[in-house]
């Protein structure tokens, strides 16, 4: 099989599962040994360069980090990683003297921000130090975007929100608040350098279902209600809510309802439970607020009686798969859910009604923007796109990996420089961790605690006030616990094959028997023959040698523990454990470890 | 050494035997001795060994004397029985245990100080009396625990980690055991386990005495080069020549006509084989005798199996011993009373 070429930074960056799963690709082992360290600050800086929102995302991130986290296969539950990032956040120190300074005398350069959510303010965060002008602008009075319209006070304080916000405006952003962009010409005609659109996803789907129209005064849009409960405008709710939709946003809505003033919320989906499009966990805090879920229910008609709505029918259905496709087949039977009010919580998306067809700007399939998917560059140069906007409703992690590879493009468009060719690729550096002859740099003992429980308020706290946050947080000693379940995945096993004497001493103790040493073979072919099969074709087969004896080194990533043994057993050195750094470039060539 | 335990997690898609245990589950604690050392590799041969043979770890016993190899027993089969008693008398324990309860398994573990210098004598006698167990001698041709001198197994001309040469011939524990009767006789090296693995599995199942004299280099004061006794020197000069099959493979596996045999012990059960070089009759002594010294002159170390007596005899066959262990016979056959000791003297009479 074709050797590992361990210095290509893709390979090692892989073996990262969480790392690489993240969508801005933050260092996520190193901030995790910073808070077992207590280094709060650090960890909080690591993240702000990397996702910029820490705190933010600390309480309400997607986590695509967790489900790819290399803990989750060898146990059951993977590192509570984005918990911790939220204690990062909540005990860091003074790190104003940490952040990068703006230059008084600018470059020269204006660029226009449309929508100030999380993918604008993270280009502006970016070009800020480089002595970029950004202008922002947004319909509401206050900056945030859909994280401060779409998330309820209960899962993110209106304080964390403001303080992270509120710094990258700090640094120097024009806003233009409260301004509705009816027009983009009329931005262009302004002279912009460039500009970066990102206008999320503010339409919420509609249901024309029977007695929609009649009932309308009862029947909301999830994403709007979310919009004006978060602005205060409104306050209350019936008695008895129905939340049609099984996403993150029906979970934001159920539980929002219920705490203005709903005694029967109930949340119905046409889909299965497991198949809902809620998270996990996000499911799990509704229910343990004791909303039920409803499955396989398809909304059917709207009952009124004397012109007002009573309640919502439905349909029940079930899935059958005829070509391996999910179809829904109706029951025949149906149920009738007394109501006061009925939300829609089942989807949304971008629209462009303000961008006029003559720009040049091509709005492609699903009304989403044509856009190159490396430089986030529209079919119009210099106009950029980034968060839902862009590709669709998404998450606030993923519009801030957005807003750091639109802002190398406008840098570079800026520079006249190619978007493409000038894009620096990411770097890699490996570094030794033995202190010792059998002391590492790193906790490589494995931690055999199990996840631990974050602390909620109680119940009857959080129900009474919609501004109370449910979660509280881990304290340090919870932190420094959680955090030593990491698996330190980023300190990587690297073979030497000239060193090695084919003693088995590596073999034998690898408590997850990664390591073969076996006779060369082919893809498939050797990822069958090895001690345990490696069967997870998402993760490497790292392959070395020949050696003396005309075997290959094979390790499946798959399980590593990266405990380190094999090189502490190892007589030769031809192990060794090395922290792998994957050095992603900004805008201006800038990278932060 | 490693300060920290081997983590208890394992590889979910571990195979499982049919007691429902994975090779894990024959661990010991992890292992003190120097990184690289071959006993280590010797240690997860035989977990991997009784792991394929189902052997229950409550049922076995392991028997080891004084020295490096003699604290390897910790470092495997955790829940198995053990007794780890004086210098060289590995035999004595063995050959005790064994006439108390020939329900376990056997396991001696010993080295080239503790067989070949002060255990010797023992080592004959249990040779001789045909204790059923296998006999794991991890050779290396050195003390390592007494820093690095020569031990009796190193080669005439095999050179220390500082330079001195070794005057004294060796002594063969192979030849000896084939002199003295042993019905098993086996030479193997740490470093590979298709073929070591297969042999232990083979020794253990064998009724009757079976030694394993198994080159296992120590990485600390006997892997230099001038020694005989290194990684790489072994590797040169091995000289494989007969395997055993593992069970699994016997049916699956196609070998060339001839090179494969079968043989029936006198217990019923089987050993197949397969013959790497030249034609080796494993059941004539003489032979084997004769095949070691031809290869010691050219410098090659044969090994694999080397003598197999399917007709051996165990000690409680020679002294026609009752079929349950001693240890398992009620008071009053073991100690029939008064009456029956007088019949007895009276027959004498």
């Amino acid at each position: 099989m074709q050797k590992t070429d361990i210095t290509r930074p893709d390979y090692f960056h892989k073996v990262v599962d969480c790392q690489w799963a993240c969508p801005t690709h933050t260092n996520v082992p190193e901030y995790i040994r910073m808070i077992a360290a207590g280094r709060y600050t650090d960890a909080f800086m690591l993240n702000w360069y990397s996702n910029v929102f820490p705190g933010i995302l600390g309480r309400t991130c997607d986590r695509p980090c967790e489900p790819a986290c290399r803990r989750a296969r060898v146990e059951k539950e993977p590192v509570a990683i984005c918990r911790l990032k939220r204690v990062a956040a909540d005990l860091k120190g003074e790190f104003e003297h940490l952040l990068p300074k703006v230059p008084k005398r600018k470059n020269g350069k204006r660029i226009a921000l449309i929508g100030a959510g999380p993918a604008s303010l993270t280009v502006a965060r970016d070009l800020l130090p480089l002595g970029y002008e950004t202008v922002i602008y947004d319909e509401h009075a206050q900056g945030g975007g859909m994280m401060r319209s779409q998330i309820p006070a209960f899962r993110l304080p209106v304080e964390v929100l403001d303080e992270e916000v509120n710094l990258i405006l700090g640094m120097g952003v024009e806003c233009r608040f409260g301004h509705r962009v009816d027009s983009l010409k009329a931005v262009i005609e302004e002279g912009y350098d460039a500009i970066f659109i990102a206008t999320g996803a503010p339409r919420g789907r509609d249901l024309q279902i029977p007695g929609r129209a009649e009932a309308a005064a009862n029947v909301h849009i999830g994403v709007d209600w979310l919009a004006s409960v978060a602005f205060g405008h409104t306050t209350s709710i019936g008695e008895r809510v129905v939340v049609v939709g099984g996403g993150n946003t029906a979970m934001d809505c159920c539980r929002s309802a219920l705490r203005l003033g709903g005694k029967e919320v109930i949340v119905t989906v046409r889909s299965g439970f497991k198949e809902m499009k809620a998270h996990p966990w996000e499911k799990e805090e509704a229910l343990a607020e004791d909303i039920p879920i409803l499955n396989w229910h398809n909304p059917h008609s709207l009952v009124l009686k004397n012109g007002r709505l009573t309640a919502i029918r439905f349909e029940k259905v079930r899935a059958e798969y005829p070509d391996g496709r999910r179809k829904l087949i109706p029951t025949g039977e149906q149920v009738e859910i007394p109501c006061d009010d009925v939300m829609l919580a089942i989807g949304q998306d971008p629209v462009f009604p303000w961008i006029e067809p003559e720009l040049g700007i091509e709005i492609g399939k699903w009304d989403l923007p044509v856009l190159d998917p490396v430089t986030f560059e529209s079919t119009r140069p210099g106009v950029f796109f980034g968060g839902d906007a862009a590709l669709g409703a998404n998450n606030i992690v993923s519009a801030a990996a957005h807003g750091h590879a639109a802002a190398i493009s406008i840098d570079l468009y800026c520079q006249g420089k190619d978007l493409h060719q000038d894009r620096l690729p990411p770097g890699l550096n490996l570094s030794s961790q033995k202190m010792g002859l059998h002391e590492w740099s790193y906790e490589n003992n494995y931690a055999g605690t199990h996840r631990i429980v974050v602390p909620h308020a109680k119940k009857s706290v959080a129900l009474a006030n919609i501004k109370a946050e449910v979660e509280l947080g881990y304290d340090v000693e919870r932190a420094r616990e959680e955090a030593e379940r990491c698996l330190n995945c980023d300190v990587q096993t690297v073979f030497t094959p000239r060193l090695c004497i084919e003693c088995d001493a590596c073999v034998d103790i690898c408590p997850l028997d990664c390591i073969n040493f076996i006779a060369d073979g082919e893809g498939n072919e050797l990822r069958a023959r090895l001690r345990v099969p490696a069967t997870n074709p998402d993760q490497a087969v790292y392959v070395d040698g020949p050696l003396a004896t005309g075997r290959i080194m094979a390790k499946d990533e798959n399980l590593c523990l990266h405990c380190g043994l094999c090189a502490e057993r190892c007589p030769t050195g031809a192990w060794d454990m090395q922290k792998s750094v994957i050095h992603l470039f900004q805008a201006g060539g800038i990278c932060h470890e | 050494m490693t300060y920290i335990a081997k983590p208890a997690v394992r590889n979910p898609a571990l195979p499982k035997n049919s007691l429902g245990l994975t090779r894990r589950d024959y661990e010991g604690k992890i292992s003190t001795l120097c990184a690289g050392c071959g006993h280590d590799s010797i240690s997860a041969a035989l977990i991997q060994a009784c792991f394929d043979l189902d052997l229950p770890p409550h049922r076995l016993a392991k028997l080891s004397g004084i020295g490096c190899s003699a604290k390897t027993p910790t470092y495997f089969l955790g829940a198995a029985h053990g007794f780890n008693g004086v210098h060289g008398r590995m035999p004595s324990l063995a050959t005790g245990a064994n006439l108390a309860n020939r329900d376990l398994v056997y396991i001696g573990i010993s080295g080239d100080g503790d067989t070949a210098s002060i255990g010797l004598g023992q080592f004959v006698h249990a040779i001789r009396r045909g204790v059923n167990m296998l006999y794991m001698v991890e050779n290396n041709g050195t003390y390592g625990l007494t820093k690095g001198q020569f031990s009796a197994t190193a080669d005439v001309g095999s050179k220390s980690k500082r330079g001195e040469v070794n005057i004294y011939p060796p002594i063969d524990l192979v030849r000896l055991a084939l002199d003295l009767g042993a019905g098993f006789v086996a030479r193997s090296f740490s470093g590979d386990k298709d073929q070591l693995v297969p042999l232990i599995r083979g020794a253990l199942t064998y009724p009757g005495f079976a030694l394993i004299d198994c080159f296992s280099p120590c990485v600390t004061f006997n892997n230099h080069e001038g020694s005989t006794k290194s990684y790489t020197y072994i590797r040169g000069h091995d000289l494989p020549i007969v395997d055993l099959i593992p069970p699994r493979q016997e049916i699956t596996v196609d070998y060339e006509p001839g090179a494969r045999q079968e043989v029936t012990l006198h217990d019923g059960s089987r050993c197949v084989l397969r013959k790497l070089a030249g034609d080796h009759d494993l059941n004539d002594r003489a032979a084997a005798l004769a095949l070691i010294e031809e290869h010691r002159r050219r410098g090659e170390l044969v090994t694999g199996l080397i003598f197999l007596d399917p007709e051996g005899q165990d000690m409680h066959m020679r002294m026609n011993t009752v079929e349950t262990p001693l240890n398992a016979l009620r008071y009053e056959a073991l100690c029939p009373g008064a009456e029956t000791l007088a019949s007895i003297n009276a027959e004498l009479r």
